[in-house]
């Protein structure tokens, strides 16, 4: 569990809102490839099974149960806060809140609570994890062949959309990936670009790591400071070169406000920093194929 | 979601027991001079939710009610920051003795919260950020709830005889930007009167539009968005729709990947006619977004582009092919569809339009390109 935000088999993980049509198509798909899912949580359904899995009236009751390690929560956003502290109060080591449009009032409590308990957390907002072949948390097609496979590149990404097509195009290039993690497009979250790269980097499968970016905030900023100083290559894509100034595109996180969070900004960080920048998301795999083939790295 | 300065003052800062000047809303100019009658000498500012109000030549000191009734005229129907002025706030006049900044705002890269206080009010405060950063005074609340009269203290200790008041004023901001769910709640300036009040000068509201849904009547008095007359039936339609000047028309999944499809566009020289994102829940309503999108007279020609993760694209091209059938737009179309429910959403698109999707989204937007010059 140390690998964190890197998910492996042996992570047990436990569904909140797993009797949901979401939350059980998701799971079917999770075991699907093997997911180590323990359990699922529904108050109101506590003692029942549900998919051949124990249902939990909370995360605590599943805690002193299965002992999982990570919870996964599909709960609609008035309800989130409620449930992530929970979560976390069981004594998790790792939640990841895909939910969008939680109050952020409710996430800053969310976040209060994970820094008492010292839960990582992932998201709000993110499309969750993928580690290709072996397991997966979220909402991402991660037991689709065509799109994710075993292999060494670390994809980090804010948009889910985005980088399922960035994980497909990697894939058939012949580049298989390690890990896929999803951090999430709001502005305020658990798992931030930067926290990505340090576990990526520091991650044995992971040779290359590519970073899909948004305009908005500056996690892309501060995530460029640390690729200046690491030997493995960084290749990245930021969406939303070509967005008007001051509309929030889709993404509660997407917004330019004066210089604060541009594309020029974030570009020159990167470039500054040895990062390859594409200008679109297929020439990320020909950016890669040439930092491969380079010695060593990102020093400026 | 923005409220305009009256709205802020009445619904945010009266109720915490934070003070403001008498004044009176006004639609009409008669209105205005009415207020200066009955107030004397007042403020007639702009009701718009956006700074720089005063150099935008809104607000003007009004002494008689001829000189009221005159700048309520020339600032009515002004526009400023691209919101049209609909309704002046008359405010009486006051004679300021020290002016403050005062604000409570989320800080997303400390997950936390963060009360502002500056000794000098009234001015740009990102000029100021800008220009001398420690003139700023911070106290980050990591603990929701916890922004207590010591910490407030830490903030004002050299104000002399203002620091009790003004502390206590920063207590309740901070328990005010709570109670109503704001990204942002900024008083500027914070002035101390002639006559020993404390008084806030101007209020800047940002609530939380995610929690819009428990902050029902607060969310009746937010100032209109600036948005166009296609932009507020697709937000009626819970669909996430920007109309923009081009040609090439865009319906895609998921903020990044539409995003992605605007920038790809430009970088080969076309022009995005819109932005139009169906990811998350709203899937399932390709077809609502596709009659907004084709509703844009510039539109030339369109690129369908999903990625399916969470989103099926089998359900957003039936979507899709539903609303082709029967609008029957004479654009060209093109499509680049992978993920989740690819095969039966490309047998779709290929039986029910006879058209075969690229496989790289790179070429469609090209094709869309070269049809719509």
């Amino acid at each position: 569990m140390s690998r964190f935000p890197i998910l492996r088999r042996a992570d047990r993980i436990l569904v909140q809102g797993i009797t949901g049509t979401q939350g059980s198509f998701w799971t079917q798909k999770m075991l699907g490839i093997g997911s180590n899912v323990v359990g699922g949580v529904n108050p109101r359904r506590a003692g029942e099974t549900h998919l051949n899995l124990p249902v939990f009236d909370t995360a605590k009751t599943a805690m002193r149960e299965t002992g999982f390690d990570v919870a996964v929560m599909f709960i609609p956003p008035m309800l989130a806060k409620t449930a992530a502290i929970d979560a976390i109060e069981s004594g998790a080591k790792g939640l990841v809140i895909l939910t969008e449009h939680i109050p952020s009032h409710d996430v800053l409590e969310i976040f209060a609570a994970s820094r008492a308990h010292n839960t990582r957390i992932v998201g709000p907002n993110t499309a969750g994890l993928v580690t290709p072949g072996e397991t997966f948390a979220g909402i991402m097609p991660g037991h689709n062949t065509n799109i994710f496979k075993p292999g060494h590149i670390g994809v980090i990404s804010r948009s889910g959309s985005l980088g399922t097509l960035i994980c497909l195009n990697l894939t058939r290039a012949g580049h298989g990936q390690s890990s896929f993690v999803g951090i999430g497009g709001d502005p305020m979250i658990g798992t931030t670009s930067l926290d990505a790269l340090r576990a990526l980097d520091e991650d044995e499968r992971t040779e290359a790591i590519v970073l899909v970016g948004e305009i908005g905030g500056a996690m892309e900023e501060a995530a460029a400071e640390y690729a200046a100083g690491m030997k493995k290559p960084v290749v990245s894509f930021i969406a939303g070169r070509a967005a008007p100034p001051d509309k929030r595109m889709g993404h509660a996180g997407a917004i330019v406000s004066g210089n604060a969070g541009s594309y020029p900004a974030k570009q020159a960080a990167l470039e500054r920093a040895g990062v390859a920048v594409a200008d679109t998301p297929h020439e990320i795999v020909d950016l890669l194929r040439v930092r491969l083939a380079q010695p060593a790295c990102n020093s400026s | 979601m923005n409220f305009n300065e009256h709205d802020a003052k009445k619904a945010i800062l009266v109720p915490a027991g934070i003070p403001v000047l008498n004044g009176r809303l006004c639609h009409e100019a008669a209105e205005a001079a009415e207020a200066v009658r009955a107030l004397g000498p007042c403020a007639i500012k702009a009701q718009v939710p956006t700074g720089k109000r005063g150099k935008a030549g809104g607000i003007k000191l009004a002494k008689t009610p001829e000189e009221a009734q005159q700048a309520a005229e020339t600032i009515l129907g002004m526009s400023i920051g691209g919101y049209e002025v609909g309704a002046v706030l008359a405010e009486q006049a006051a004679t300021i003795r020290k002016e403050y900044y005062a604000a409570v705002l989320h800080a997303p890269s400390e997950r936390a919260s963060l009360v502002l206080f500056c000794a000098e009010g009234g001015m740009d405060i990102e000029e100021l950020a800008e220009e001398r950063p420690q003139a700023i005074r911070r106290f980050l609340v990591k603990d929701p709830g916890h922004f207590t009269m010591e910490d407030a203290l830490m903030l004002t200790v050299d104000l002399d005889d203002d620091a009790q008041e003004v502390a206590r004023i920063l207590v309740s901001l901070y328990r005010r930007y709570r109670e109503t769910d704001a990204e942002l709640l900024e008083i500027n300036p914070l002035a101390r009167l002639d006559d020993g009040r404390v008084v806030a000068l101007d209020c800047k509201f940002v609530l939380d539009d995610a929690a819009s849904s428990r902050q029902e009547t607060l969310c009746a008095h937010a100032a209109p968005a600036k948005s166009t007359a296609l932009e507020r039936e697709a937000a009626a339609q819970g669909l996430k729709y920007i109309e923009l000047d081009g040609e090439v028309g865009i319906l895609a999944n998921g903020a990044g990947l539409t995003m992605t499809t605007m920038d790809v566009v430009s970088h080969y020289g076309g022009r995005p006619a819109n932005f139009m994102e169906i990811g998350g829940d709203a899937y399932t309503k390709a077809e609502p977004a596709l009659r907004v999108v084709l509703t844009n007279p510039k539109l030339r020609s369109l690129v369908v582009n999903f990625c399916g993760a969470f989103a099926r694209t089998d359900v957003m091209a039936e979507g899709v092919v539903n609303a082709w059938k029967k609008l029957k737009p004479e654009i060209p179309v093109f499509f680049s569809v992978h993920g989740t429910g690819e095969d039966e959403a490309v047998a779709l698109i290929t039986a029910e339009l006879g058209l075969t999707p690229y496989d790289l989204m790179e070429d469609a937007v090209q094709a869309a390109i070269g049809t719509a010059q």
